[in-house]
C-alpha cells in the first residue's frame, strides 16, 4: 500500500476510535441547533443606512390622505422612509428599480383585510429588521380598523377576532427579470451557520494536527517514521487523516441534526410530507406568476399555495431555501471548509514541528488565530452590508475568506469575487505547504530548543 | 567489499559546520562503529544515511551506486531519540510501523508473530505502549526495527536503558544478524561493547574523521610500547637502574605484589628490558600493555582538542 495513505489511514483511525470523538459526535448535533437561534438575534442589529421604500397601496387603507398628498400610515424610523405611490403601476416601477433609488417596494393588495399579506419586492435581501417594522405597523394598523368596525359590546370576542398577523413575503427581482422568494432569516441563518461551522472545524482540527506533531516529536517517534517515509509525506498524510476525521464528524453532525429537527418538527405535529410535495409546484406557480400577471398573480399564487400547501410556513422555508441555490451554497461549503482547514492544518503543523510541548505553541498561536477571531468579529457586519467594503475585504484575504465568504454565499455574491477569493486561497495554500513542509522537516527532529520566529525562518532557508 | 560509502561529506548548519568532509566505508557483512563524543556529528551522519537529510556535498553509495529513495527498505533504523505512540496498541503499532517499510500485512503479521514469542512477549500485542515499562518499549522497537530484515542495521546507541539481561538478548541477536550476512552500524560511547562487537570503527571528533581502520589495526597502531612487570623487589633500585635506558612510569603496589609500567623508548628492545629486570628483582609477569578502545578515544580526542587550543592560542 502506497505509504501516505497508510499514514491517513492510521491517522483516521486512531481518532474516530477515541471517546473524544463520540462525544463530540453526539453534543455537537445539539450545539448546532441551539445556534440556529442566533441569527435572529444578529439580524436585530441596527443598521445605519437610509433607506426609502416606495409602498403601492391597492387597498387604500394603510395611505393617509389628510395633507392632500398620500403618506402611508407605517410610522418612518431614523433610517427608513417610506414614500406613499397612488399612480404608479408595481410593473413600471420594477423595469425601472434601479434607477429609482428605491431599497424596495413594498406591495399592499387590495384584499389586504382577508389575505393579510403584503409583498416587499427588492434587488437585495432585506435586512430582518425592515420586515419585521413594517409587518408591525400594518398590523397595528389593520387591528386598529377592525376594533373602529367591531362593536365593543363582546370585548372578549372582539379581541380575538382583531388579532392580526401579517406576514412579509419578499420576492427578488434579479437580473433577468425572474422573482425569486427569499427568506432574510433563513439567508442569515444558512451563513451565519456555515462561517461559524468553519470556524470551528478550523480551530478543533488545526490544532489536532497541530497537537499530532507535537505528540509524535514528544513521543520520540518521528525519527522512526522518517526513516521510512518522508517528512513531507508524515505531514501531509496527518493533515489530510486529521481532516476526513472532521469531515466524518461533520457527516454525522448533519445527519443527526437532520434527525433531531425532523424528530422535533413531527413532535410540534407538523407534516413534512406535505411541504415537501407541495414546494416544487409552489415555486413553478411562482416563475408563472411574476412573469406574466405580475403582483396580483404573485399574491394569489401565495393564497393558491396557502390552501394547497397546508402549512405556510414550512413551504415558504423550502421555497426560499431553493431560492438561494443550495447547491452553489454547500459547494462553497465544501470548498471552503476543506481549503480553509489545509491552509490553517499546515500553519497549526509548522507551530507543532517547532514547539517541545503545548505549553509552548502560545507564542506561534496568536498570528493564527488572530485573522479566524477577526472574520468572527466582523461577521455581524458583513451580515447587515453583505456587500459593502468590509465584507467584500476580509471575504477575498485568504486568512478570513473561509469563514467570512460562506456569511456572503447566501446573499448572492458576484462570480467574480468568489472566483478571486478561491483563487487567492489555493495559491496560499500552495504557499503554505510548501513553507509548512520546509519548517516541519527541521522542526521535527529538533529538541530542547527555544525557538524563536528568526530560528524558523532559518529553517526555512535550510537546502534539504 | 564495502555496502556503505561515504564521500567527503559536509553538512552546515547556519553557522555551524556539521561534517566537515566525512569519508566512511562500511565493509559487507561487518560490524561496524561509529564513535566520537557528543555533538561531534555522527546522528547527522546516520540521518543522513537514512536520507532523512541531505549532505551539502559529497554522496553516500550504498551496494555499489549511489543510494536511492527505495533503498529504505533495506536498512533498518533504531534511533537514539527514539519512541512509540503512547495511545496506540502494541501489535497495531508494530504492524504499522512494518509496512510503512514496506512489508505486506500478512507478511508483517507472520514475522511479528515469530518475534514476538521468541522475545516472550506476545501476551502484550493488545496492550496500549503506555502500559508498557521504558525496557519492554525497548524490546517492541528493536523487532519493528529488524523485522523487514533489512541488510544494513543502524543502531544509535541501542543499549541505553536496557537492563543487562535485555542487553546480553541483543547482543546475542545482533551477532546472529552478522552471521546471517547483515552489515551493522553500531554508534556508541560504549567502549567495552565496541571491543566486544566492531570490527571496524570510525572515529569522530568535532565533525571530523579522526581515526579509521579494523579494531585491531587500530589498537596496534595505539600499542604503546609499554611492558607492565609484576615483580618482587626493590622499588627504587629498579627506578634507578632502569631509568637510564627505559622510562619507568609508575610503580604500584597492590595485594598481590608489586607492578611496574615501563616505557621501551624503541620497538626492538623488550628483551634489553628482561636481561635487565632478571639482574635486578625476581619476574612474576610480563605483559606488553595494549591499549582499550577507551583509552584510545579518550586519548585520539583529547589530543585533537588540545591542537585545537593551541592552534587558537597562536
Amino acid at each position: 500500500m502506497n505509504k501516505i495513505s497508510l499514514i491517513i489511514r492510521r491517522e483516521y483511525l486512531t481518532r474516530v476510535r477515541k471517546k473524544s470523538f463520540i462525544i463530540m459526535s453526539a453534543i455537537g448535533p445539539l450545539l448546532f441547533a441551539a445556534l440556529m437561534v442566533l441569527p435572529a438575534v444578529f439580524a436585530s442589529m441596527e443598521d445605519k443606512e437610509l433607506r426609502t421604500i416606495a409602498v403601492i397601496d391597492e387597498s387604500m387603507v394603510l395611505t393617509s390622505y389628510a395633507s392632500g398628498q398620500p403618506v402611508s400610515v407605517i410610522p418612518e424610523t431614523e433610517y427608513l422612509k417610506f414614500t406613499a405611490l397612488d399612480d404608479v403601476e408595481l410593473e413600471t416601477l420594477k423595469e425601472n428599480f434601479e434607477s429609482t433609488g428605491y431599497y424596495a417596494v413594498l406591495y399592499i393588495p387590495s384584499n389586504i383585510f382577508n389575505s393579510e399579506r403584503a409583498i416587499l419586492y427588492s434587488n437585495k435581501q432585506p435586512s430582518l429588521d425592515i420586515s419585521s417594522h413594517i409587518r408591525n405597523a400594518m398590523e397595528r394598523e389593520i387591528e386598529n380598523m377592525k376594533l373602529v368596525a367591531n362593536d365593543i359590546e363582546n370585548l372578549d370576542q372582539i379581541l380575538k377576532e382583531v388579532e392580526t398577523n401579517i406576514s412579509i413575503s419578499n420576492i427578488k427581482w434579479t437580473k433577468s427579470g425572474e422573482a425569486k422568494r427569499s427568506n432574510t432569516g433563513l439567508v442569515m441563518g444558512i451563513g451565519y451557520a456555515s462561517g461559524l461551522l468553519i470556524y470551528m472545524f478550523i480551530f478543533i482540527y488545526g490544532s489536532m494536527t497541530m497537537r499530532g506533531v507535537i505528540e509524535e516529536k514528544s513521543s520520540r517517534i518521528v525519527e522512526v517514521i522518517v526513516s521510512s517515509v518522508r517528512p513531507f509525506q508524515l505531514m501531509m498524510g496527518k493533515i489530510i487523516g486529521v481532516g476526513m476525521v472532521g469531515l466524518t464528524q461533520f457527516v454525522i453532525w448533519i445527519v443527526f441534526t437532520g434527525i433531531l429537527v425532523v424528530g422535533a418538527t413531527s413532535i410540534m405535529g407538523f407534516d413534512m410530507q406535505q411541504p415537501a410535495a407541495g414546494q416544487p409546484a409552489a415555486t413553478e406557480l411562482f416563475a408563472e406568476g411574476a412573469s406574466t400577471a405580475g403582483a396580483a398573480a404573485d399574491a394569489e399564487a401565495l393564497s393558491d399555495e396557502i390552501a394547497s400547501g397546508g402549512d405556510a410556513f414550512i413551504a415558504d422555508i423550502m421555497a426560499s431555501f431553493e431560492s438561494i441555490r443550495p447547491g452553489k451554497i454547500l459547494l462553497a461549503f465544501l470548498f471552503f471548509f476543506l481549503f480553509g482547514y489545509l491552509m490553517y492544518g499546515s500553519l497549526f503543523a509548522i507551530i507543532g514541528s517547532a514547539v517541545d510541548n503545548e505549553t509552548e505553541t502560545q507564542q506561534f498561536m496568536l498570528p493564527i488565530t488572530l485573522p479566524l477571531i477577526l472574520g468572527i468579529i466582523v461577521m455581524a457586519n458583513v451580515m447587515n452590508n453583505p456587500h459593502g467594503p468590509l465584507a467584500f475585504w476580509f471575504s477575498i484575504f485568504p486568512l478570513t475568506s473561509p469563514v467570512v465568504m460562506m456569511v456572503r454565499m447566501p446573499f448572492e455574491v458576484p462570480a467574480w469575487e468568489l472566483a478571486l477569493s478561491a483563487g487567492l486561497l489555493i495559491l496560499t495554500i500552495l504557499g503554505a505547504v510548501w513553507v509548512a513542509g520546509k519548517i516541519y522537516r527541521t522542526g521535527i527532529l529538533m529538541y530542547g530548543k527555544k525557538v524563536t520566529y528568526k530560528e524558523l525562518w532559518k529553517w526555512l532557508r535550510y537546502k534539504n | 567489499m564495502d555496502l556503505l560509502t561515504t564521500h567527503d561529506i559536509v553538512k552546515d548548519f547556519q553557522g555551524h559546520r556539521a561534517l566537515d568532509h566525512v569519508s566512511i566505508n562500511v565493509p559487507k557483512g561487518s560490524i561496524f562503529g561509529l564513535l566520537g563524543p557528543n555533538g561531534a556529528g555522527k546522528t547527522t551522519l546516520i540521518r543522513i544515511i537514512n536520507q532523512i537529510t541531505a549532505p551539502d556535498t559529497g554522496s553516500v553509495i550504498f551496494d555499489g551506486r549511489p543510494i536511492r529513495r527505495d533503498d529504505v527498505f533495506r536498512i533498518g533504523y533504531l534511533p537514539e531519540e527514539r519512541g512509540l505512540y503512547k495511545k496506540m496498541k502494541v501489535g497495531e503499532q508494530s504492524l504499522y510501523l512494518a509496512q510503512l517499510k514496506g512489508l505486506s500485512q500478512a507478511e508483517a503479521r507472520k514475522r511479528l508473530k515469530y518475534w514476538f514469542e521468541k522475545f516472550e512477549i506476545d501476551s502484550w500485542w493488545n496492550k496500549k505502549v503506555e502500559e508498557l515499562s521504558k525496557g519492554m518499549q525497548q524490546k517492541v522497537q528493536f523487532i519493528t526495527t529488524v523485522l523487514h530484515e533489512p541488510e544494513l542495521l543502524i543502531f544509535d546507541e541501542p543499549f541505553s536503558g536496557f537492563d543487562p539481561i535485555n542487553v546480553n538478548l541483543l547482543k546475542k541477536e545482533i551477532l546472529k544478524m552478522k552471521e546471517n550476512g547483515s552489515t551493522i552500524i553500531f554508534s556508541t560511547h560504549n567502549m567495552a561493547s565496541v571491543e566486544e562487537l566492531c570490527d571496524h570503527i570510525s572515529l569522530v571528533n568535532e565533525s571530523k574523521t579522526l581515526l579509521e581502520g579494523s579494531v585491531s589495526e587500530v589498537r596496534k597502531k595505539f600499542s604503546s610500547d609499554i611492558i607492565s612487570v609484576g615483580f618482587e623487589g626493590d622499588p627504587e633500585a629498579i627506578r634507578q637502574k632502569l631509568n637510564k635506558r627505559f622510562e619507568v612510569l609508575e610503580i604500584k603496589e597492590n595485594g598481590i605484589g608489586k607492578e611496574a609500567r615501563i616505557k621501551i623508548p624503541g620497538a626492538s628492545e623488550p628483551n634489553e628490558l628482561i636481561k635487565e629486570l632478571v639482574n635486578l628483582t625476581e619476574i612474576h609477569s610480563y605483559n606488553e600493555v595494549i591499549p582499550g578502545m577507551n583509552d584510545i578515544f579518550i586519548q585520539v580526542v583529547e589530543s585533537a582538542s588540545k591542537n585545537k587550543k593551541t592552534k587558537g592560542h597562536e
